[in-house]
């Protein structure tokens, strides 16, 4: 027996190839008129490169000395991966503690809501002391703090967006807490997971390249930039800076496109 | 009451309330009487509406039937059984006005999430899914999404689930109400078919008086502050015919319309009144 209900088809979810295109294409012409400007400005005003160098000379500094941005963009890379993994790991469970107990939730809130308005960098040399300047430790530190902070509060708005009737649903059901998680509580946080994960992972890159400006070993982007800037070469610093572009990008998209995969099927009623 | 037979042990009801109040306290001013001094006996396999206007109790009955909320006096008892022993043996299945799909889990699996919560192997479940879905005509879209359906639909997701585990009381709390009205008389006609196709009691939750009577073997209609049962009416096409769209048109039909109507307003004259202006005609 089949019926169709006021024969309304079903909505099918449409493909955004189309709108994609567009939403790429704009910004991409935007910065291709813009690096052609520069490069025009540069040319003309014959700007000095320690003002600013062209986008030529950048780009042929980044073709040259491509192995060593590549070595920087691995080694923030390795520092801010590592503090996103850790900051995530602490930001989700604390939010799962604060949610299961009031108590907890009541003590570290008010904690971790002060930790966000502490400029957390600033915390790196003194890390760099502690752990010695000659470890990744301080960077890893510095980027898992700045990550726990979204990844916690947007895991707790999470947790807390579970429907009424789906909780009753799940109590007639005699459903045990770890099915009642299983089936319910985590799949309607996970969105609101990733949300809270795609806005740590830019910080996490800021976080772990701007801890290398405070000392610590010389493999990273912002190391790289500092030096080549304080050598005087102006183009290679750019190409650096260039890099450390690329590595927060990458951090960025990889999250964004899981987070659109996770949050797909959205709250229906 | 006559729970002693000589011939063993006759049936159970499937829900039997006596006494039952439902107070709800309130910090300022006074208390809130949900329900006072309720009695109902609901048969095996018969079909039961409330009705009555908002903050009548009817809800709440039922959400007390469900052991989703506790009576503040009175007892109760589900085939027997105390309403909490009732839920824990899933002796009910409920489906409540918001389908209340998991978004994230497809049509199949949102009708197998009872049986998967409570280890039904995997291929009795995909069998039983198949079942459920083909009885109310989804078979095509076990694939989709909730948020791929229209209305309708998702509400007859919601009843195959509230289907699944083969319980011999639904409880439905107003699970037509958000539909509009064409599919709302198709999906009380599916109701009756899959009714008699299940055999199960049926508690229906409803403010629309055509629907109950339409559904039910008795329409019970209750008044508001405080919650009480004023009439159970008997409802249901003459002897020998079938509840099927020729009863929408049956006398009797209308004669039983009126009749709830009547005592939802108080009297015959405002009832006649408000049935010439089309008032509550749904």
């Amino acid at each position: 027996m089949t019926l169709a209900d006021g024969g309304t088809a079903p909505l099918r979810f449409k493909p955004f190839h189309d709108s994609r295109l567009t939403t790429l294409l704009a910004p991409a012409a935007l910065g291709v008129l813009m690096v052609a400007a520069w490069q025009l400005a540069v040319d003309s005003f014959d700007i000095q490169p320690f003002i600013v160098p062209s986008p030529h000379a950048i780009f042929d500094q980044l073709v040259e000395s491509r192995a060593s941005v590549w070595e920087g963009i691995r080694g923030t890379g390795r520092n801010a991966l590592y503090g996103l993994l850790i900051g995530a790991a602490v930001g989700i469970v604390a939010a799962l503690l604060s949610h299961a107990s009031r108590i907890i939730d009541l003590m570290s809130v008010p904690v971790v809501a002060a930790l966000s308005v502490v400029p957390i960098v600033a915390l790196a040399p003194v890390l760099y002391t502690m752990f010695g300047a000659a470890a990744n430790t301080a960077r890893v530190i510095v980027a898992a703090i700045t990550v726990i902070i979204p990844v916690y509060f947007n895991t707790l708005r999470g947790l807390r967006q579970v429907k009424p009737v789906h909780r009753e649903l799940m109590t007639v059901y005699a459903a045990s807490p770890v099915q009642v998680a299983r089936a319910v509580t985590l799949p309607t946080a996970a969105p609101y997971v990733f949300t809270g994960l795609r806005i740590a992972s830019s910080l996490a890159v800021i976080a772990a390249l701007i801890a290398e400006y405070f000392g610590g070993p010389v493999d990273g982007l912002g190391k790289a930039i500092t030096t080549s800037a304080s050598s005087s070469n102006y183009p290679l610093a750019w190409a650096y800076v260039f890099g450390s572009i690329l590595l927060g990008l990458a951090f960025y998209l990889v999250t964004l496109l899981v987070e659109l995969r996770v949050s797909r099927h959205g709250p229906a009623t | 009451m006559s729970s002693t037979h000589p011939d063993g042990p006759i049936p159970a009801n499937a829900v039997e309330v006596s006494g039952v109040s439902r107070v709800f306290p309130r910090r300022q001013g006074r208390d809130v009487v949900a329900l006072d001094d309720v009695h109902l006996t609901v048969a095996e396999g018969e079909f039961v509406s409330l009705i009555g206007p908002s903050g009548c109790g009817k809800s709440t009955l039922l959400r007390i039937i469900a052991d989703l909320d506790a009576p503040s006096a009175g007892s109760l008892s589900v085939f027997g059984k105390s309403s909490r022993q009732a839920r824990l043996d899933q002796d009910y299945g409920i489906a409540f006005q918001q389908a209340g799909l998991l978004p994230w889990r497809t049509v199949a699996a949102n009708v197998g999430l009872p049986l998967e919560i409570h280890r039904v192997d995997k291929g009795a479940r995909r069998q039983r899914v198949g079942e459920l879905l083909e009885m109310v005509g989804l078979t095509d879209f076990a694939k989709s999404y909730p948020d791929e359906l229209s209305g309708g639909m998702q509400q007859r997701v919601a009843i195959a689930r509230a289907l699944a585990e083969s319980p011999r009381l639904l409880l439905m709390d107003e699970p037509f109400g958000a539909l509009d009205e064409i599919t709302r008389e198709r999906m009380q006609t599916e109701l009756v078919r899959i009714c008699s196709e299940t055999g199960a009691a049926v508690v229906f939750v409803t403010h629309s008086i055509p629907e109950a009577v339409f559904l039910s073997d008795r329409v019970v209609v209750m008044t508001p502050r405080p919650g009480k049962i004023i009439e159970i009416v008997d409802s249901g096409p003459d002897t020998g015919e079938r509840r099927d769209d020729d009863f929408r048109d049956a006398a009797g039909f209308f004669h039983t319309v009126a009749r709830v109507r009547e005592l939802l307003h108080g009297s015959p004259a405002a009832a006649a009144l408000s049935a010439a202006r089309g008032v509550e005609n749904r």
